[in-house]
């Protein structure tokens, strides 16, 4: 068996070095990472990357901060796997590796004269921080913006100083509310689904947004179809364990479609017919 | 057919050929290990060769998608460096059926689809291949004639097809003619007569080989369009043990994990990708747990769909090859033409009864 090093394959993978980081909950962490050699990075909201630990494994994760930087990107870990915990225990000043950005992201030029709806479940609000970003930085590219946020208990609320910003603007309506409070919460107490009836928007012109857990999405699809947004209006981002990131590994294949190239924001429309999609 | 492209090598010189192929490269062909069981493996002589086969129990696929292949090879100490490689082997695959060529051009289609796989475009132009005509049936698991397997069209270099005392070699690329340049000695230019016996043979197999299921090639799509919800999905799923045999064996099943191993001295280590199944339990599986194809019948039924449905809208191929090692290798005798014939059953059967 001979071997040579080939520089092009589509595995290989940028160093990065982490630049800064962030205890944003008891499981979540936020990274900050630039590449050594310092190139820019490009990118869409909503896109992933894939990143590794050389020795200890590659996983998917999305990236969670505004495209308009270029200089650095952020990503929120949460430590559940054994690639997600070692990446906990690493410092700033560490090398990680990076290959992508890889999927399609949202379709920000369809957006873009729209409203926006960002419905977030837990952790889905990391992939939808990039587009409320990118959209908080060209405000006036986007109509009327509203984010509702929902997770379980208010220890789990991500992201705890920039929501309290969304709240206070004027051009932003955000509401967030828990499964369970505890006794210093003053918020809303329930599923995010109780937040959609009260929401004023004109569905023919909003573009819906939503990333959660998987169980989340089927009853968030419900309220928004009774709100009576389109279905080619409701954008979903999907979950899956993908592997390679090019379509060839098949981990993540719903019916013919795959997740990590044509994904992983499908608009409902494309998938309201498809099992095992949801 | 191009009588220029054709060339005549008598049995007696047979061995000489192969003999001569190895002593300028590796050499892949059929072996026999036991009872109705074959292998591709390395051979030193050509009385190692079985010119009569059936499929054997791992597709040639394995030469060009290893079980275990190195993607990257890495140092973490000192410091980190990252070196993405590809591993190959300058081989000559000798007696390749249709079936198993037609699951290369299924491979050959996915992994050049982009992002281009690298290491196995590498891989493909070190090898040679050198077919084998099957002038019957290998046995009754087989459905190439179906999917249109069971006559040379594209996909190798040099096709063997015996005609008795001798056989006709088609020559279909460059490579081929390369190595019948280089053993020019051993073979002579056809003529009339052999193409005829050729034509003759071709003849003959189109009555041997029938549709091995009662419906053609070009109405399988509708045909799983309908079939969702079939029954035999339910009555697979209760049958099958979920032990990934018949991914494993197929020709044109390609998917993979990417693991890393490190050296016990944890400086450094590698990333390879190792064979991977629909059928296994993880395979679908994400964070917290959900599998989005939990039951095993949702797992058959996405195995049967990959073959005869979704790529054909993505890539325009069917991706089975009828090589029947699926039907062969089941330990719970779930068999590929009874579950298709089962789907026609049942499909003509909600048909009629709408028209009643």
């Amino acid at each position: 068996m001979e071997k040579v090093v080939i520089k092009e394959s589509p595995y290989n993978i940028k160093k990065a070095k982490i630049i800064d980081t962030k205890l944003l909950t008891e499981k979540e962490k936020l990274f900050k990472l630039a590449f050594e050699d310092q190139t820019e990075f490009q990118y869409e909201p909503g896109q992933f990357i894939m990143i590794s630990l050389m020795g200890i494994g590659e996983i998917p994760i999305s990236v969670c901060s505004s495209p308009l930087n270029r200089e650095y990107f952020e990503i929120c870990i949460r430590a559940v796997g054994k690639v997600t915990n070692s990446l906990h225990r690493l410092k700033i000043g560490d090398t990680v590796g990076i290959r992508g950005p890889y999927g399609n992201g949202f379709p920000i030029r369809k957006i873009e004269g729209h409203d926006l709806l960002i419905i977030a479940g837990g952790l889905g609000l990391a992939p939808l921080r990039s587009l409320i970003l990118y959209a908080i930085d060209n405000r006036r590219d986007f109509g009327e913006i509203h984010i509702l946020f929902g997770c379980k208990t208010p220890g789990e609320i991500l992201f705890v100083d920039e929501i309290d910003e969304w709240g206070k603007r004027l051009d932003i309506h955000f509401a967030c509310t828990v499964d369970r409070a505890d006794p210093g919460w003053k918020g809303n107490v329930g599923l995010i689904t109780s937040l959609i009836p009260g929401i004023d928007i004109d569905p023919a012109r909003t573009y819906a947004a939503v990333v959660g857990p998987p169980e989340m999405y089927k009853f968030v699809i419900k309220e928004l179809l009774a709100k009576g947004l389109p279905v080619d209006q409701i954008l979903l981002s999907f979950e899956r364990h993908m592997k390679c990131g090019m379509g060839k590994c098949g981990r993540c294949q719903i019916q013919n479609l795959y997740c990590c190239k044509d994904g992983p924001v499908f608009t409902f429309k494309e998938i309201m017919d498809m099992a095992e999609a949801l | 057919m191009k009588i220029e492209q054709y060339r005549t090598i008598e049995k007696s010189l047979f061995e000489e050929f192969i003999n001569a192929l190895i002593s300028v490269s590796k050499v892949v062909a059929p072996v026999c290990k036991g009872f109705n069981t074959y292998s591709f493996q390395e051979i030193k002589s050509p009385d190692e060769i079985s010119l009569k086969y059936i499929p054997t129990i791992l597709p040639p696929k394995k030469f060009l998608l290893p079980q275990r292949e190195t993607i990257l090879q890495f140092n973490i100490k000192p410091e980190l460096k990252v070196e993405p490689v590809a591993e190959y082997d300058n081989t000559v695959l000798f007696g390749v059926h249709t079936c198993d060529i037609a699951g290369f051009r299924c491979l050959n289609t996915v992994l050049s689809d982009p992002p281009k796989d690298t290491a196995y475009l590498i891989r493909k132009k070190h090898i040679t291949i050198i077919g084998l005509e099957c002038n019957d049936y290998c046995d009754k698991y087989a459905s190439c004639s179906l999917v249109g397997a069971n006559i040379p069209t594209t996909g190798y270099d040099l096709m063997f097809t015996d005609l008795g005392e001798y056989f006709i070699v088609h020559v279909h690329s460059l490579k081929g003619a390369e190595i019948i340049k280089n053993t020019n000695d051993l073979f002579k230019a056809a003529e009339e007569s052999h193409i005829k016996d050729l034509e003759a043979l071709r003849e003959k197999k189109s009555k041997i080989f029938i549709n091995e299921v009662p419906t053609e090639r070009r109405y399988l799509p509708e045909l799983f369009d309908r079939s969702w919800n079939a029954s035999v999905w339910q009555e697979i799923g209760e049958k099958c043990l979920s032990c990934g045999n018949c991914t494993a064996v197929c020709p044109t099943c390609y998917c993979f994990d990417i693991r890393d191993d490190v050296d016990l001295s944890l400086s450094s280590g590698e990333r390879y990708r190792v064979w991977f199944s629909c059928q296994l339990d993880p395979f679908a599986k994400v964070a917290g747990g959900i599998d989005f194809r939990r039951e095993r019948s949702a797992r058959q039924r996405h195995r049967y769909y990959r073959k005869f449905r979704y790529h054909i809208d993505r890539y325009g191929m069917i991706f089975c090859t009828g090589c029947g090692r699926c039907s062969r290798t089941c330990m719970a005798g779930i068999n590929l033409k009874e579950v298709l014939t089962s789907l026609i059953r049942e499909s003509e059967a909600k048909i009629w009864r709408k028209w009643l």
